[in-house]
């Protein structure tokens, strides 16, 4: 098991290197300098002499070949740069925004988790029943819904018309500021949860191992707990890990939504201003998370999974 | 004369179609098995010999229902027992071994712990000491090194290695019936010799009954007193083992014993062909009782 | 082919979608850029605007419409170029294996490990807002699925009887390709695409509601839920019909996908093929 970590855990390197070269490349091939149009709003061009302070500034003049050393060499010693408007350097940036991003994603997660697989569990028992029917009618809306909408209605709702939830903000980390981003970001994955939990336990069902428990005189309920479970929580775990992905990605929308102090909302308005070193450095950051995440996850696999190990 | 263990009686069992249709499986199925006594049921793929065992065991899936008969075990009629009541006896006093020992078991389970459910199950141990016995049942099977292989997971072991958990499995709360579904014919031929023997040996020494199913007469022989032969969803004869090879009564029991090579037959005989069997199954819903032999076997176009 | 409930009720979603799109110029009552009235902002739904009006007085109804040619082009061409790369990279890797086959598959593993929507953001970043750089960026995401069915679909074909006939008669690599494995892996292909068009519809709303894709004035669903957030207590309206636009017609593209996989599915064909 060790060894099967270790190598999990050095096979992140390669990737995250990848990944690193490939965000240089993106920013490097554009049109134009980004000193440019960081200056520019709307139709007045930019002051020159700006320009040309702030390409001296962060060395954007020199070749290529030497930008691209200075930012190996910088990436090395976890150095992210520097931000062209706060002048900090990103990696501070980052770290203060970290936590509240984490949160709401582990948030999401856990909601999905709590409420999609006993869903699935229960519509997958009875197949055809109402709750099955009702739960793959709305595990199929969730999947096609866009999740910043339902946020929007969910505010309008619960925040501005019954006043029971906070509409926006990250008030001092209180639960309760929590719940609608948490709640709206965590549908996709309930959603996917749902049906793969119940598509995964009609498949265990079907297996004959399960024939063999119930020639045991086992009652049903063992059945599931001694035996389904846990091979529908392999399924359930790699949904998971996929998953994590999309939620990822999907946060920066929900953070901008409700005005969520993490690393989605940072990289939103990086973007929206150009501010290429933080969005170079939050882009990383995230795709690190969720090799992170992934490894973490084929790890569980492993030990839920005793045929991983031997390949 | 003792009563017997297993009578069934009239069995008839189908598949549901709608109210009240349904399409024939089996047809009025009768035999009897004795305490202690080795009973094969031999016929070909869809003969209806596996689904007279899952029968037995109260395991019919949905679109399968049992229209009609008896099934007494020990007297008692297994159809209208309450379900708790035929859980107790499943596993119990009515055990089961599978064909396929690939999928048979639950990959993420270890085989002691598989093991040992049995007895929590029907012993009321606790899983300390269940896991100690079936560390001990992995040893009545002659598994080598029993207490290393308990922790082993079923992709960790031979398919004859995972037949013998499977047998442990079963005769660990020393059932009364052993119903033995093909337990050999997913099996390489060597290893299939051991299974039958330890199978054998180990039901004679407890006194198990057992039911057991083949499409090779020549498995049941090494291991049957006595043999139903299987066709169409119907048991067509059945006679002790010796008899019904020297003198097998039904067309379709003699079809069988040709399809059978013989050790030492063509210094007896000459050198002969194996006689073969149409090996299209019949079409169940054109057949009649009365004709359902006559259009196929070796018998055909004889007088 | 068994086509159930659920295909041909994404099929008629989808042709709603369709139909809206391509005769908006005829049906909408209004303009939906130029008839801005401020004096006739905000009201609610009426028997002249059927789904209210917007912020700046525009009607909803007919933004709506017009919108729908915005998804649908990003929809269609961004899973166009989807496929093409994810084929042509797939197949090509599946089929001449070696080290392009290694260099494909790291390159898709490298995608796989951007969630797409944070790499259409950066690509976003790169290319400033706008319809071109929003299909670029869709584009250029979501083809890594794509690449992997059509690299194992490749390796299964290539092994089959009458692809290798093609090669003893000596056809050449690219005309076995196109004439001999692509008619045959279309079908997990093209449920691929219409699945993709629902995120790609998903993630143009996202990226314009966060103001980085299609711009104002221009109907796009997503644009016009950004305004929305500040309007939804006076004109909840405004943010309820666009949305239930962009959920409607991804329903739409979803049911059809899954309806075309449950039908090209082995397990679930009743008829020999």
């Amino acid at each position: 098991m060790l060894r099967f970590t270790l190598r999990r855990i050095f096979q992140i390197i390669p990737t995250v290197v990848v990944v690193a070269l490939l965000i240089f490349v993106i920013f490097s091939v554009v049109p134009g300098t980004f000193a440019a149009s960081l200056f520019a709003d709307g139709k007045r061009a930019a002051d020159p002499q700006m320009i040309a302070r702030l390409n001296e500034e962060f060395g954007l003049n020199k070749p290529l070949i030497e930008r691209f050393t200075t930012y190996v060499t910088d990436l090395a010693q976890f150095d992210l740069g520097t931000s062209f408007r706060t002048r900090q350097p990103v990696i501070d940036l980052i770290n203060d925004r970290m936590w509240a991003s984490l949160q709401l994603a582990i948030a999401a997660m856990v909601f999905a988790l709590v409420v999609g697989v006993p869903l699935g569990f229960l519509a997958a028992l009875r197949p055809g029943s109402v709750l099955d029917t009702v739960t793959m009618i709305g595990a199929v809306s969730g999947l096609s819904m866009p999740q910043f909408w339902l946020g929007l209605l969910m505010m309008y709702l619960f925040a501005l018309q019954l006043n029971w939830l906070p509409s926006f903000g990250y008030g001092d980390g209180s639960f309760r500021n929590l719940i609608l981003p948490a709640v709206t970001l965590g549908v996709t994955p309930l959603a996917l949860l749902a049906r793969t939990t119940r598509a995964g336990v009609l498949d265990v069902l079907n297996a004959d191992f399960i024939r063999t428990a119930h020639s045991k005189g086992m009652s049903e309920a063992k059945v599931v707990r001694w035996h389904v479970a846990r091979n529908v929580l392999v399924l359930i775990v790699t949904t998971v890990g996929l998953q994590f992905g999309s939620l990822i990605g999907q946060a920066v929308v929900i953070e901008k939504l409700f005005a969520w102090p993490g690393i989605g909302s940072l990289l939103v308005d990086s973007v929206a201003i150009r501010d290429i070193p933080v969005v170079q450095g939050t882009i990383l950051v995230i795709v690190l998370w969720f090799l992170v995440i992934n490894t973490a996850v084929d790890l569980i696999y492993a030990a839920i999974d005793p045929r991983i190990k031997q390949e | 004369m003792t009563a017997p263990l297993l009578d069934i009686r009239n069995l008839r069992l189908g598949v549901a179609l709608g109210r009240s249709v349904h399409h024939p499986l089996l047809k009025d199925v009768t035999f009897q098995i004795m305490p202690g006594e080795a009973y094969g049921l031999v016929g070909e793929s869809g003969s209806g010999k596996s689904i007279t065992s899952l029968a037995v065991m109260g395991l019919l899936k949905k679109p399968l229902a049992v229209f009609g008969g008896e099934i007494l075990f020990k007297g008692q009629n297994l159809l209208s027992l309450p379900k708790r009541e035929m859980r107790r006896l499943r596993g119990n006093r009515i055990a089961m071994i599978f064909q396929e020992p690939m999928t048979a078991l639950n990959p993420l389970s270890t085989v002691g712990r598989q093991i040992a459910e049995m007895f929590v199950l029907h012993q009321g141990k606790s899983w300390g000491e269940a896991e100690k016995l079936a560390v001990e049942a992995l040893g009545n099977v002659r598994v080598p090194n029993p207490d290393r292989r308990a922790k082993n997971y079923p992709h960790q072991m031979s398919g004859g290695l995972r037949q013998r958990v499977m047998i442990a499995m079963a005769l660990a709360c020393n059932p009364d019936l052993l119903i033995a579904d093909e337990p050999t014919t997913a099996l390489d031929v060597t290893v299939q010799a051991e299974v039958l023997r330890l199978i054998k040996e180990l039901c004679a020494a407890r006194g198990t009954a057992v039911l057991f199913i083949s499409h090779d007469l020549g498995v049941i022989a090494s291991i049957c007193q006595r043999v139903g032969v299987m066709y169409a969803g119907c048991l067509v004869e059945e006679n002790e083992t010796r008899a019904l090879f020297e003198n097998p009564r039904h067309a379709y029991t003699r079809g069988l014993l040709g399809a059978l090579p013989r050790l030492g037959s063509r210094s007896a005989h000459g050198r002969q062909r194996l006689v073969d069997i149409d090996s299209i199954i019949a079409d169940r819903s054109k057949l009649t009782e009365t004709r359902f032999i006559a259009p196929r076997g070796a018998e055909r176009g004889q007088p | 082919m068994r086509l159930g409930f659920n295909f041909w009720l994404g099929a008629s979603l989808t042709a709603l979608v369709i139909l809206a799109g391509v005769l908006a110029p005829w049906i909408a009552p209004f303009d939906p850029v130029l008839d801005a009235d401020l004096m006739s902002s905000e009201l609610p739904p009426d028997a002249t605007f059927w789904f209210g009006t917007d912020g700046q007085g525009r009607d909803v109804y007919t933004r709506i419409l017009y919108g729908a040619q915005i998804s649908l082009t990003v929809g269609i061409v961004s899973q166009v170029i989807n496929s093409v790369i994810g084929i042509t990279l797939g197949m090509t890797a599946g089929y001449w294996g070696g080290w392009w086959d290694d260099l494909v598959n790291g390159l898709t593993n490298v995608m796989l490990a951007i969630p797409s929507l944070i790499f259409a953001l950066a690509v976003m970043a790169v290319l400033g807002p706008g319809l071109p750089s929003l299909l670029i960026a869709l584009g250029l995401t979501n083809w890594s699925w794509t690449c992997r069915i059509a690299r194992s679909s490749t390796l299964s074909l290539k092994s089959q009887g009458y692809v290798q006939a093609a090669q003893t008669l000596g056809y050449g690599d690219l005309r076995i390709m196109f004439t001999q494995i692509l008619p045959n892996m279309m079908g997990p292909i093209l449920v691929m695409a219409t699945l993709g068009m629902g995120s790609a519809v998903l993630s143009e709303a996202a990226l314009s509601f966060l103001g980085l894709g299609i711009q104002p004035p221009f109907p796009s669903w997503g644009s016009m839920l950004t305004d929305a957030r500040q309007l939804i207590q006076l004109a909840p309206w405004v943010a309820i019909f666009p949305g239930l636009a962009i959920f409607l017609s991804v329903l739409g593209f979803n049911l059809l996908g899954d309806g075309l996989r449950d039908s090209l599915d082995p397990h679930m064909r009743t008829r020999k093929p």
